[in-house]
């Protein structure tokens, strides 16, 4: 039997080549506007995308690997809250998930779930989130409040190569704690999501009671990084608890994700060499993973689209002239048909879904959406939907019960 | 020239006015209920709609209280959802300046602002305790004198990252490859014993410049804080004579600071009643006062204040001839704290005396004493007589139900008051909510591609 895979798409700017905005085909003036995410969301949710993530950051030069990303004028910048957009983005469309990416460093912990859990309520149980570790000297500056403080972190210099960023995260302190604070921001927020039981507002006209505080539990949260004392603002939202995902290139951030994700992207070069990654993955899981479900893989490909080789190799050559790309991921240059062999290739060495990162918006992301997807489902590769009402039941991940209602079951 | 009324949308919240033991009340969390709140607002041509904050649950006595409607979303998210499903009405949320920092709070509100076309606003609010502080990285951290100190200096630097994006900043040219103009940002640096803050701003000046500033506190530096920072007062003052001299008052103090009178809009909060006649109005304001203020929420207010248990007493009854419960006398500011419990206490039984009062009726009167009561005639000449005779320049409009509590208001008293000549009778498109509100526009405006 074909092994079947959900598509996913990351989302980010003018695309994930720097020189992306200057294609006839950006809307490189519209990058904050409604309509543009509208459009390409819409699109993507129309031909069947699983989900789509949204790249954030709390600096102009963003997570760029450039290391004078925060003051070169040739890259496009500005950017939306990605929270927030995707709450814009929830009444608008019906089926895609929506997958804001999230810092864990200097937000409050806090107003990341109520805000998450928010979202979920608005999609109708659509809701996810990318946590990232760490922060860049501009982001803390930005921030400005957590110099000198004893849970602070140290800023870093940005790498200039994906290779090297972070270093070895086992050799920095700093990383390790990022990393350690990413798990506890993840965990406030799945704590929190499962703050109120689902049966907790009882409207009981006869004692005048509108929920039953027995079912309403804080979460008393005292760890490394911040403390939490009550529960959410927010009642139990339609998933439960959003869906939590991760991009991971190495041990620590394997760790991390096979400890609290629900989905991992991972950047294999090739299916071959996504057996030891995943191999990686399980051996953490064994040690660390607590979630009752499977880690689900996701790989990611960074891809530009044409109708023929030559054209794409053309448009590749015109963009690394313009700017040279450095990835983390795998980069497709080719047809439709050459992205759909390669997420085949993917999905017989075993990944879940694949993330399609477009190298150009809307460009690629149209061509993701009006060719990839269909034939992928034509080739029979693609999961179907199958109409499950919320984001983690179509990804095949049961709906949590409250941490607060198992205890109870149990005693 | 007849004055123009500006009325505010306020979503039900989490306290007693809100009645949810009605057969209509609805879901106060699912969306639809926001989303249909919205429509009716903008149906009803009104300014904004206005949203509360939730930084913790409601406790009563060291638990959770269960009396009253809880459970509310995050305030910034939900307005970015109802920007997608109105055109022309404000959003305006409730934020606080102590549990955010400027940097991530500013671009989040241009955020909303650009996905909505120029219509956010921000009711700036100031907390520092230490039970909300609780549920915060850096807990009840803020001496109680800095909260204002701290709001004023959170609106500085807010306005300067909103500000910090030339209105040419973007170039984007495609064929010399240069997108963002080389002095296009200006760094916003502001370091002080409070702030240490040296950020370039990630987010383009957006369609309304900044958003439209409300605030709501009533202490000498809130009217402060307002004077200096606020397009928006949302007050307490709704008694007529009450109402116009805090409106002489605020408004006499923008000159001062170089302001306009009319720079400076007052929206008062205000609960309606309506009936086909005074007297059928009457008869429902009682009957929602008593859902309002049920035995059970009258003997829980008077346990705030005396800290103590009163479910023995009867809520039809008398007060309790009790002392309060003001904690150990050794505590920090026990005598302060005393005097202040003990000074209201003695205020409610002298109001309750002099009206033969029970426990009930006197808790309907300091919580549930609807503002305007009558037919939609009536009503509708009240708010118009406020604001022709300056008391205020319309009203924060509460609903008792959620989410149709203003449905009956936009159906009956919308059209009497566009009647009188001092009501919108359609909005424009392209405004912004600083048009709605008749403020001076801040910036440059962007074309939203909606």
């Amino acid at each position: 039997m074909t092994e079947r895979v959900h598509i996913a798409v990351g989302l980010d700017g003018a695309g994930w080549h720097p020189a992306a905005w200057r294609e006839a085909t950006a809307r490189p003036t519209e990058l904050t506007s409604p309509g543009y995410w509208r459009d390409q969301v819409r699109a993507a949710d129309a031909a069947g995308v699983v989900f789509a993530t949204l790249e954030d950051a709390l600096s102009l030069g963003g997570r760029s690997y450039e290391a004078d990303a925060e003051t070169r004028r040739d890259r496009a910048r500005g950017r939306l809250d990605a929270v927030l957009l995707a709450s814009f983005l929830a009444p608008l469309t019906e089926r895609i998930g929506l997958v804001p990416t999230v810092t864990t460093t200097h937000p409050e912990p806090f107003h990341l779930a109520t805000g998450l859990q928010t979202l979920d309520f608005a999609s109708r149980g659509r809701a996810g989130a990318r946590f990232v570790a760490g922060a860049n000297e501009q982001e803390r500056a930005n921030f400005g409040r957590r110099t000198g403080d004893s849970t602070g972190l140290d800023a870093v210099a940005r790498s200039g190569s994906p290779a090297s960023t972070p270093p070895r995260v086992e050799q920095s302190a700093h990383w390790q704690a990022a990393f350690r604070e990413a798990g506890e921001v993840i965990e406030a927020v799945r704590a929190l999501a499962d703050s109120w039981e689902d049966d907790a507002i009882i409207r009981d006209v006869a004692t005048g009671r509108f929920l039953d505080r027995d079912r309403v539990h804080n979460v008393d949260i005292d760890g490394e990084f911040f403390a939490i004392t009550g529960a959410s603002i927010v009642p139990r939202s339609p998933q439960g608890q959003p869906l939590v995902t991760v991009l991971a290139h190495q041990t620590v951030p394997f760790r991390l994700a096979a400890q609290h994700a629900d989905v991992v992207f991972v950047t294999p070069q090739d299916a071959d060499r996504l057996a030891p990654i995943v191999a990686e993955l399980d051996a953490a899981s064994a040690e660390l993973r607590a979630e009752p479900e499977r880690l689900r893989v996701f790989a990611d490909l960074l891809v530009v689209i044409e109708d023929t080789r030559a054209a794409a190799d053309q448009t590749w050559a015109r963009l690394q002239e313009r700017a040279t790309l450095v990835t983390d991921a795998r980069v497709i240059v080719g047809t439709p048909g050459d992205i759909v062999d390669e997420i085949r290739a993917l999905a017989a060495a075993g990944v879940d879904g694949v993330r399609l990162r477009p190298a150009r918006q809307p460009a690629d992301l149209v061509a993701i959406a009006e060719q990839v997807l269909p034939r992928a489902a034509a080739a029979g590769i693609l999961a179907p939907d199958d109409g499950a009402p919320t984001l983690r039941e179509r990804l095949g991940l049961p709906r949590p019960v409250s941490r607060h209602t198992r205890q109870e079951t149990r005693a | 020239m007849t004055r123009q009324i500006h009325l505010a949308a306020h979503f039900p919240g989490v306290n007693n006015q809100t009645v949810w033991t009605d057969p209509t009340s609805g879901s106060q969390i699912d969306f639809a209920s926001f989303e249909h709140f919205a429509r009716n607002a903008e149906k009803g041509l009104f300014d904004y709609i206005f949203l509360a904050e939730g930084l913790r649950l409601r406790e009563h006595r060291g638990r959770i209280h269960d009396l009253d409607v809880l459970g509310r979303p995050n305030t910034l998210a939900i307005l970015a959802a109802l920007a997608a499903v109105t055109d022309h009405i404000g959003l305006v949320g409730t934020l606080s300046t102590t549990f955010n920092e400027p940097y991530e709070l500013a671009r989040q509100l241009a955020t909303i602002d650009h996905l909505s076309g120029g219509r956010v606003g921000w009711n700036a609010v100031t907390s520092s305790d230490a039970f909300h502080g609780a549920n915060f990285r850096r807990g009840g951290y803020l001496a109680h004198p800095d909260r204002y100190t701290r709001a004023s200096e959170f609106a500085e630097i807010s306005k300067a990252l909103w500000a910090s994006w030339h209105p040419d900043a973007i170039v984007a040219d495609a064929t010399t490859g240069e997108f963002l103009r080389e002095d296009g940002i200006t760094r916003v640096a502001h370091t002080t014993r409070l702030f240490d803050v040296d950020a370039v701003f990630d987010v383009p000046g957006s369609p309304q410049g900044r958003p439209v500033i409300v605030q709501a506190g009533d202490s000498a530096d809130g009217r402060d804080f307002a004077t200096a920072h606020a397009d928006v007062i949302f007050s307490l003052h709704t008694e007529f004579a009450d109402a116009q001299q805090f409106y002489r008052d605020v408004k006499g103090r923008l000159a001062a600071r170089g302001r306009e009178e009319d720079s400076l809009k007052i929206l008062p909060g205000a609960t309606f009643v309506l009936g086909d006649t005074d007297a059928e109005a009457r008869e429902r304001s009682r009957e929602i006062a008593l859902a309002q203020v049920r035995p059970e929420t009258a003997i829980t207010y008077l346990e705030q204040i005396w800290n103590r248990d009163f479910s023995g007493y009867d809520a039809d009854g008398p007060l309790p001839d009790v002392e309060p419960d003001t904690g150990s006398e050794h505590a920090q500011g026990f005598a302060n704290r005393h005097a202040a419990i003990r000074a209201r206490i003695d205020q409610l039984r002298a109001t309750a005396a002099s009206e033969n009062l029970s426990i009930r009726d006197l808790v309907i009167r300091l919580t549930a004493n609807h503002t305007f009561v009558g037919t939609p005639d009536h009503v509708a000449a009240e708010i118009d007589r406020y604001v022709q005779q300056r008391a205020s320049d319309g009203f924060t409009l509460i609903g008792h139900l959620s989410p149709h509590g203003l449905d009956e208001f936009t159906e009956k008293v919308v059209p009497l008051l566009q009647e009188r000549g001092s009501y919108r009778r359609s909005y424009e498109d392209g405004e912004t909510l600083h048009d709605l509100l008749e403020l001076e526009p801040v910036g440059v405006r962007e074309p939203a591609n909606r």
